[in-house]
């Protein structure tokens, strides 16, 4: 890592020196001087779009590389890794600049990702990291930070049931399981609510991120778990879900049972905004700007910092009557 | 004990057993469990509701897949059938300028129905003309009808906001889910027309032996072509209520895997793979089993990281306790002990 830092910061200073000389920044490829921007080529290697989240980074992505006039090369590996390990092997091929994935599983891409090494093309992680010892294989990590999630929508709760007497039951509705995000927003969200003992964890299932799953996963938990009041969806869409069991089963959601949510999606704050859900945590799939500041950083021979956490906030029912027009998904 | 003898013999049996196992399990866990009530809007509700509305796609798939394990068949491909009816009937109702409108819904129903139908006929054709092995044949379709589905909704997730199309899925009939109506629908329509005609009985003789029942004047090819005609037609029922139970399409994962589960309920319910003889009762009893035991995990709790493994046990335990061997080994039990006792053990220690 130290090496690759260090010849990074060489070729920064051999074009700062260039530039002083006053020479036109030569097109010597990905590990040297910076090349204009509209001879660039990026190919990204996007997992498949199997959310309205996803949909939305595809389409922010295209449209961020299509502003900064940047030659995109893009392929959608629908879900699978053997899918995403061609596509990036086709970029190295056609000898792209840079390459950013969201790898679809954490593990297994060692081999695809030296090759990239080798041919000296930059890769950059968006979204999903993943679990490799050997951390030169790619440049930089750019998403969100899910235990920060997880801890907002704790942080929220322990807020909202200070006043609270009694003690506050909350159901869980889990990612898939073994995922990334389920396993770092569960963490950040018990790490929150340690702050106060009243608040325990009664019941936790996976819902599989999907709206049927939610639904399932709630109808059965309300039943066994009565004394539950309030719901952490590790999604909207497990969320939304989860409302049609809580009005099922005869009650108000937003009010007789809290749900809190990650990710913010369209039908998600509009739930939000009609008070059946109490507190949405975002998760931003608008990864596009930051990914071009990326590509043009390490264009210029910059360095970036190996872990850039996404820009991201939180929604009560308030901000989202008031965000929900500008909303891009 | 000659009764005791007459339920021990009788295939049902042991599915049952684990049916009220599971059921006592969860009774246990949660007390009012098996309590029906009825909400503010008229609808039954309860945990026992659950079961039969959410395992009623599994149950009209299992059905058809009934028929097609009686030929000595198997269809791989209802899964992605499933994915391709809900692609079809979401992108016909978002395309129409009124969602909510009956007709619209109704039109696009009949175009899922319609282009499964046709699915069918191919996979029959391939099975009863071709003479393609079955495992072979619908593979095929398992595999390209993922494909097909996606070039359907253009590889996006199609979400449908439309009243009577949500009514298929989540909707109530005096008091009964629709999804659990249809379900009921298509195993009495099934039974009646196999068991109440010769159908399920040319049926069973084509599972025997394809040859000798044509040599004997069964129309095999036909009925190969019909089998699989209506178990795609099924399919693409359960994949319009699973897909407007989430009210999206979602190529991808719509009806994944739901071959296996029907398949597994089919087994469950004592229908042998090796085909000729079949038990629509037994399937009912065998997708109850599969649903109760989803329900099961949440109700007890079980860590969604061990999920996977209770399901196997649970499994694992309804086979061998249904397998001849087992049988046997009961029976020869039976006849030394006086008393039948628990027999879980005899399972373990064999």
């Amino acid at each position: 890592m130290k090496k690759t830092i260090g010849l990074f910061t060489a070729g920064a200073l051999v074009l700062a020196l260039s530039a002083c000389g006053g020479g036109a920044p030569a097109a010597s490829g990905s590990g040297g001087g910076a090349k204009a921007l509209d001879q660039l080529v990026v190919g990204f290697a996007q997992v498949g779009a199997e959310s309205g989240w996803r949909t939305a980074n595809t389409k922010d992505i295209q449209a961020a590389f299509k502003d900064a006039n940047i030659k995109l090369q893009f392929s959608d590996a629908q879900q699978k890794q053997e899918n995403q390990i061609k596509a990036i092997r086709s970029y190295i091929q056609q000898k792209v600049d840079y390459i950013a994935f969201s790898p679809v599983v954490q593990t297994g891409w060692d081999a695809v990702l030296n090759e990239a090494k080798a041919a000296s093309i930059p890769v950059i992680l968006t979204d999903r990291a993943v679990d490799s010892k050997d951390t030169s294989l790619y440049k930089t990590f750019l998403g969100s930070d899910f235990v920060a999630e997880g801890k907002k929508a704790g942080d929220w709760l322990v807020a909202d049931s200070k006043a609270a007497s009694g003690p506050v039951n909350v159901i869980q509705l889990e990612g898939t399981t073994g995922s990334a995000p389920a396993i770092d927003r569960a963490k950040g969200f018990a790490d929150a609510i340690a702050a106060n003992p009243k608040i325990k964890v009664v019941a936790s299932q996976t819902g599989d991120f999907t709206r049927a799953g939610g639904k399932q996963v709630a109808e059965a938990l309300l039943k066994s778990h009565p004394e539950a009041t309030v719901i952490f969806a590790q999604n909207d869409d497990m969320g939304l879900g989860a409302i049609e069991s809580i009005e099922a089963a005869g009650k108000v959601p937003g009010k007789d049972i809290k749900i809190i949510t990650v990710d913010a999606v369209h039908d998600g704050m509009q739930a939000l905004a009609d008070g059946k859900i109490n507190y949405i945590v975002e998760c931003s799939p608008l990864l596009g700007k930051q990914l071009i500041d990326i590509v043009k950083k390490l264009n210029a021979g910059e360095t970036v910092p190996a872990r850039i956490v996404t820009e991201e906030g939180t929604f009560t029912q308030e901000q989202a009557k008031a965000a929900l027009p500008d909303r891009k998904y | 004990m000659k009764y005791l003898g007459l339920a021990f013999s009788n295939r049902l049996f042991w599915p049952v057993v684990m049916l009220v196992a599971l059921l006592a399990v969860n009774v246990i866990a949660v007390p009012g469990f098996l309590a029906i009530t009825v909400n503010s809007e008229g609808h039954l509700f309860g945990s026992t509701i659950d079961i039969v509305r959410n395992g009623a796609p599994t149950l009209i798939i299992a059905v058809g897949m009934t028929l097609v394990i009686a030929t000595r068949g198997i269809d791989l491909s209802v899964g992605s059938i499933c994915a391709i009816s809900g692609a079809v009937a979401c992108s016909i109702i978002l395309g129409s300028p009124n969602p909510d409108d009956p007709g619209v819904v109704g039109v696009a129903v009949l175009a899922a129905l319609g282009l499964s139908l046709l699915l069918g006929v191919w996979n029959g054709f391939l099975v009863a003309v071709l003479g393609i092995q079955p495992i072979i044949a619908t593979l095929i379709l398992m595999t390209a009808g993922r494909g097909i589905a996606m070039l359907i909704t253009e590889g996006n997730i199609l979400t449908v906001e439309s009243a009577p199309f949500k009514f298929l899925g989540s909707g109530f009939l005096v008091g009964i889910p629709v999804a659990t109506i249809i379900g009921a629908v298509t195993i009495g329509f099934a039974a009646l027309l196999t068991r109440r005609t010769a159908l399920g009985l040319l049926i069973e003789s084509v599972g025997i032996n394809p040859e000798a029942s044509r040599q004997a004047g069964v129309r095999a090819r036909g009925l190969l072509f019909t089998v699989y005609a209506f178990c795609a037609v099924l399919a693409a029922i359960a994949g319009l209520i699973l897909t407007s139970n989430q009210t999206a399409a979602d190529a991808n994962n719509t009806g994944l895997f739901i071959e296996l589960d029907a398949i597994l309920a089919v087994v469950i319910g004592g229908t042998s793979l090796n085909g000729g003889r079949y038990s629509l009762a037994g399937t009912l009893v065998g997708a109850l089993i599969i649903q109760t035991l989803v329900t099961t995990v949440y109700t007890v709790g079980i860590p969604p990281i061990a999920t996977m493994v209770f399901k196997a046990a649970v499994v694992t335990a309804v086979c061998l306790l249904q397998s001849p061997t087992t049988a046997a080994a009961i029976g020869r039990w039976r006849r030394r002990s006086p008393a039948p006792q628990p027999v879980a053990k005899v399972a373990v220690s064999r």
